[in-house]
């Protein structure tokens, strides 16, 4: 017999996880929300590496996170430069046992290695590339209608001549999107330009424009088996905002119809992972859904306060575990995000800019 | 819903704070219109509710009312009560 035998799989609660996004910053990655509530559960004993991008992600610096954090190499430097950083991560620190991919641009490179992952023992939660796909802002009024749930009118727009002739599809004010992050509503052509000039210089081509719908926003992080079931469902409304529109304090809510187009999703792609479904809810009580994001959303640690413990779950699955569906969590459970000053030393700065890894709780490991 | 039902739904403590735990929404309300609450929640009509202020605070009827269909129009404004609903 030849090749690599496949390493066992440890237990969940020992695991070691790799865990990317650590850029909790003003638009924080979710990679901090994940590892915290990892380490909320009080059976997870494993520990925790850390991916970064930036030697100064914020989260490399914070007490009690990880145990080691790496730099890994950006998804625009491809898959193999990737694979070869996390098998030296996985000769320094043992065997990685779980992943948890946590931004967009990474996913499809995840995705992409999952057999090469999965051959070195290291498990993931991830969607396959058509379910990534179905999902994209692109496609999601194509979704829609297949799944059963009502999306804002949305035209793809691959030039800026399109802007010209956009108002005769989707009346003004409307939201301009990139295909990864940015939405700027928009009250005329002239801003639609500025709109959309931004966005390609920042994220490229294709730029999305969205009917905008007027109500409130509401967000559902929702986990798939993978089998068209749902393992568990976080409604959660923002109460506060920045200016760059992200939640900065919100609440657990009860409402069954945001539960219920999360469960239709999910059956519809036979979702596998995590994933936050953003709704617009009107006053006449409809319910758009106007994003869903492939990965745990940055407030994902209120699923562990509010007693589902989704990213847990999901290391669990991803390990192999069956975990039974999640049904209950605690209404009116908030968050408040804060900004704090961490206190960092030039050592640890240069280990992470000059090695590309912090061993944070073993200072040993790094000389 | 109807009226009750979604008035059952709401979270009041006993200082008055009241959470909407569909919307998320969280509200100050003040000693007259707990009273108002209590009453709509157990599915009390106009005379009861105007009985039930009566008893607690020293105000004509005139204003009652009055305040009664202040609050029922808040509550509709916030979405707590059906559109349409009245007293």
């Amino acid at each position: 017999m030849t090749g690599r035998e496949i390493p066992k799989r440890r237990d969940a609660r020992s695991a070691t996880v790799a865990v990317t996004g650590l850029n909790a910053t003003d638009n924080p990655g979710p990679g901090v929300a994940v590892i915290r509530a990892l380490r909320a559960d009080p059976d997870f004993r494993g520990r925790i590496v850390g991916l970064a991008y930036d030697s100064l992600d914020p989260g490399i610096y914070a007490r009690d996170l990880c145990d080691d954090v790496f730099l890994v190499p950006y998804p625009s430097r491809g898959s193999e430069a990737l694979l070869g950083r996390l098998d030296y991560i996985a000769r320094r620190v043992g065997a990685i046992d779980a992943l948890i991919p946590t931004l967009d641009a990474e996913l499809a490179g995840f995705i992409a290695l999952e057999p090469q992952l999965r051959r070195r023992g290291v498990h993931t939660l991830l969607p396959s590339r058509a379910q990534l796909d179905a999902r994209s802002k692109v496609n999601l009024a194509e979704l829609g209608a297949a799944a059963g749930f009502d999306v804002p009118h949305t035209c793809v727009l691959s030039s800026p001549r399109d802007l010209y002739t956009l108002h005769e599809q989707i009346p003004f004010p409307l939201v301009i999107k990139g295909l990864y992050y940015g939405a700027t509503v928009v009250h005329d052509v002239t801003a639609a330009f500025a709109a959309f000039h931004r966005i390609v210089a920042e994220w490229g081509y294709p730029v999305i424009a969205q009917q905008l719908v007027a109500g409130e926003e509401l967000d559902v992080l929702a986990v798939g088996n993978g089998d068209g079931g749902l393992v568990g469902a976080l409604p959660m409304k923002k109460t506060t905002l920045t200016d760059k529109g992200k939640g900065w304090a919100g609440v657990t809510v009860r409402d069954p119809h945001l539960l219920e187009l999360a469960a239709r999703f999910v059956e519809h792609t036979q979702w596998r992972g995590p994933c936050e479904v953003e709704v617009m809810r009107t006053r006449d009580g409809r319910y758009y859904v106007i994003e869903i994001n492939p990965r745990f959303p940055a407030w994902c640690y209120l699923s562990a306060g509010a007693g589902m413990n989704l990213p847990y779950a999901v290391l669990r699955l991803a390990l192999g575990d069956a975990v039974e569906p999640l049904c209950s969590y605690e209404v009116g459970t908030m968050f408040v995000r804060i900004a704090l000053d961490q206190i960092a030393s030039l050592e640890q700065l240069s280990a992470i800019t000059q090695h590309g890894e912090l061993a944070v709780t073993s200072e040993e490991r790094v000389a | 819903m109807n009226a009750t039902d979604r008035i059952k739904e709401l979270a009041v403590s006993d200082s008055g704070f009241l959470f909407d735990p569909a919307s998320g929404a969280t509200f100050s309300v003040n000693p007259s219109g707990r009273v108002i609450l209590a009453e709509l929640k157990r599915g009390a009509d106009r005379t009861e509710i105007i009985a039930a202020l009566a008893e607690r605070f020293d105000i004509g009827e005139h204003d009652l009312h009055r305040d009664v269909d202040g609050f029922v129009h808040l509550l509709r404004t916030h979405a707590l009560l059906p559109e349409g609903f009245s007293l």
